[in-house]
């Protein structure tokens, strides 16, 4: 005997009537923190219960650093092109496709210049959506030209990676990329303009071998892996058990690899006040 | 003489050849002409292999075991003109590293290079071409100890890589990396880089920011080796051989793409062949690249080889 009696055999009730819980609600953090999904933006993406910093993009980078979230893009419409017709188990253009469709991004990395606190900053910001955030002449070409602005403006610059590294579908025009934004920023020391590395959650392999380890500081966020070889690489060719906490931002920055690491929510206060600190500007409240 | 598979061909008729030798040397018998047939067919064979060379051969040849190494190349060029230099100043003297002074005519330079071992002994001891961070710092300290005296650096690039060690992240591979690349792109004296055998991603690039890059002409350069690639992309070790293929790796694709300015060309069969003439053959082309350089002021020199590398990369605008 049951308890409730079907009048209808099988589910009647149609998708649209179906009383899911939306996706995208609820945020799940490693440690299984469960947060509220506008809590979570509200809290600058970072799990309030545990800390836990998630990784997010170009986009929410820009709100929280530029006021009012409003700032120029530079050369937006800057793509990708094949020159090496790279194929391995899918075509390199079919790749980049698939990378726009699902990410909405041109490629894996967004300038935007813009006031923060008030004062100018160029902001680079790495999308590690698209293709692992990996940089191809595109990359290194945005870099670079987001040095020219800061360049020609006089202002300082932000650099955000997050990045597995080089892109191999472009192979060595990939690996020259390393020595062209080091050019830029070589350039911007020569002019004393500052410039600031904040490495994010991962920061791997080619980005990490330049403009991420170039900054007048290198700062991080919490926990995040940053490292020149992977975990996986290191394991494998060692032999040894990593220890805990290996490349991680702490681990680096009691390395000597990092000047601080901030809380995202302090993100902004942060680099302003190094700012007029270095500038030698009155500080900003 | 080690050979690789597709050479085999070939020693197969160098051993008839000797055999042939052998006899007309303890026996009675006439084999001048037999002898000559052989010779023959082997120039023919030999021409036939290397003119056809896969990229994945290339990249095997690059790793020949009789192979010259830095050392080897400085020492021909040099001779007892060469004076080591040790240690990076911080922490310790990377052997996979090498670097000193040494004079080609009347001209000094310094010499930076990693270095391989050619036994299993010298192979650890050189922990077989991958340099740790105090080595891209003991190359720095070389290179910026030659600016200071107005002298070229010529580097020569060999490694599998940079080494992936535990030590290596802590002491900050990433870094050092990094700063010898920029303290390289403005680097006041001329930089010339030859790359001798394998040319793998930032580990080679650490060292060959340069005004003039030539490659070997069986030598690879590239972002990663194929078997890495294959092991990535392919997600197995088998696609070695496509990976190779599609990362234009050679030296003639590099030089299509302008990322290298010039190609040397080695002896039929490759360097170790005859090691003389390609010592020789790279001596003279330091002399005359350093010839073009010499004239640049150093502010001319910088500003070229920034313009050169900021021009890198294909992209749609």
């Amino acid at each position: 005997m049951s308890w409730f009696k079907r009048k209808t055999k099988g589910i009647t009730t149609t998708t649209e009537e179906k009383k899911d819980t939306p996706r995208g609600l609820w945020y799940k953090s490693p440690t299984g923190k469960i947060v509220d999904a506008e809590e979570l933006e509200r809290n600058f993406y970072v799990s309030p219960e545990d800390g836990y910093h998630v990784r997010i993009g170009s986009k929410e980078y820009f709100e929280i650093l530029f006021d009012d979230n409003k700032f120029t893009e530079l050369d937006a419409n800057l793509e990708s092109k094949d020159p090496l017709k790279f194929e391995d188990t899918k075509k390199y253009p079919e790749r980049l496709k698939s990378a726009q469709d699902k990410t909405k991004l041109k490629d894996a990395v967004r300038v935007g210049v813009g006031k923060s606190k008030g004062k100018d900053l160029v902001v680079a910001c790495m999308d590690f959506a698209f293709i692992g955030g990996s940089m191809g002449s595109v990359v290194g070409e945005k870099i670079a030209r987001a040095a020219d602005y800061s360049l020609k403006h006089n202002i300082p610059l932000m650099v955000i990676s997050k990045s597995g590294g080089a892109r191999m579908m472009e192979a060595a025009l990939s690996l020259m990329q390393l020595a062209k934004t080091s050019v830029k920023l070589a350039q911007l020391a020569d002019a004393q303009i500052p410039y600031i590395s904040l490495c994010t959650d991962p920061t791997t392999g080619g980005t990490t071998a330049s403009f991420a380890m170039l900054g007048d500081i290198n700062i991080s966020e919490p926990g995040a892996l940053i490292g020149f070889a992977g975990p996986r690489i290191v394991r494998d060719t060692t032999g040894k058990e990593l220890p805990e906490g290996f490349q991680t931002a702490e681990f680096l920055l009691e390395h000597g690899f990092l000047d601080f690491i901030t809380v995202r929510k302090e993100l902004k206060n942060k680099v302003n006040q190094y700012l007029d600190l270095i500038l030698n500007q009155p500080l900003r409240a | 003489m080690e050979y690789l598979e597709f050479e085999l061909p070939i020693k197969e008729l160098e051993e008839q050849l000797q055999k042939c030798r052998i006899i007309g040397e303890e026996s009675e018998v006439d084999v001048t002409e037999t002898c000559k047939n052989i010779e023959s067919k082997l120039k023919e064979t030999q021409k036939e292999i290397y003119k056809n060379l896969t990229p994945w051969q290339r990249v095997q040849l690059s790793r020949h075991p009789n192979r010259p190494y830095t050392l080897d190349y400085i020492k021909a060029i040099c001779g007892d003109t060469f004076l080591e230099l040790h240690g990076d100043r911080s922490f310790k003297d990377d052997k996979a590293m090498i670097g000193g002074l040494g004079k080609i005519g009347d001209q000094s330079y310094m010499f930076i290079g990693q270095q391989k071992g050619y036994n299993t002994k010298t192979r650890q001891y050189r922990n077989f071409g991958m340099a740790n961070p105090e080595g891209y710092r003991k190359a720095l300290r070389l290179m910026k100890s030659a600016e200071k005296f107005g002298i070229p650096v010529v580097t020569l690039l060999d490694t599998p890589g940079a080494y992936p060690g535990l030590e290596a992240e802590e002491r900050g591979q990433g870094e050092a990396i990094a700063r010898n690349i920029l303290e390289m792109t403005r680097l006041k004296v001329p930089v010339i880089t030859i790359v001798i055998g394998e040319g793998a991603s930032g580990g080679a690039l650490g060292i060959g920011v340069g005004d003039v890059v030539l490659m070997l002409e069986n030598t690879w350069y590239s972002v990663i080796s194929p078997e890495s690639c294959s092991s990535i992309l392919w997600r197995s070790w088998e696609y070695k051989e496509q990976a190779a293929e599609a990362l234009k790796l050679t030296a003639s694709d590099m030089k299509k793409l302008k990322l290298v300015d010039e190609i040397i060309k080695e002896p039929l069969g490759g360097a170790h062949r005859d090691r003389e003439k390609t010592f020789t053959t790279v001596s003279n082309t330091i002399v005359k690249v350093y010839e073009d350089l010499k004239n640049l002021s150093p502010e001319e020199l910088v500003s070229k080889r920034m313009d050169k590398y900021s021009n890198m990369g294909v992209f749609k605008d």
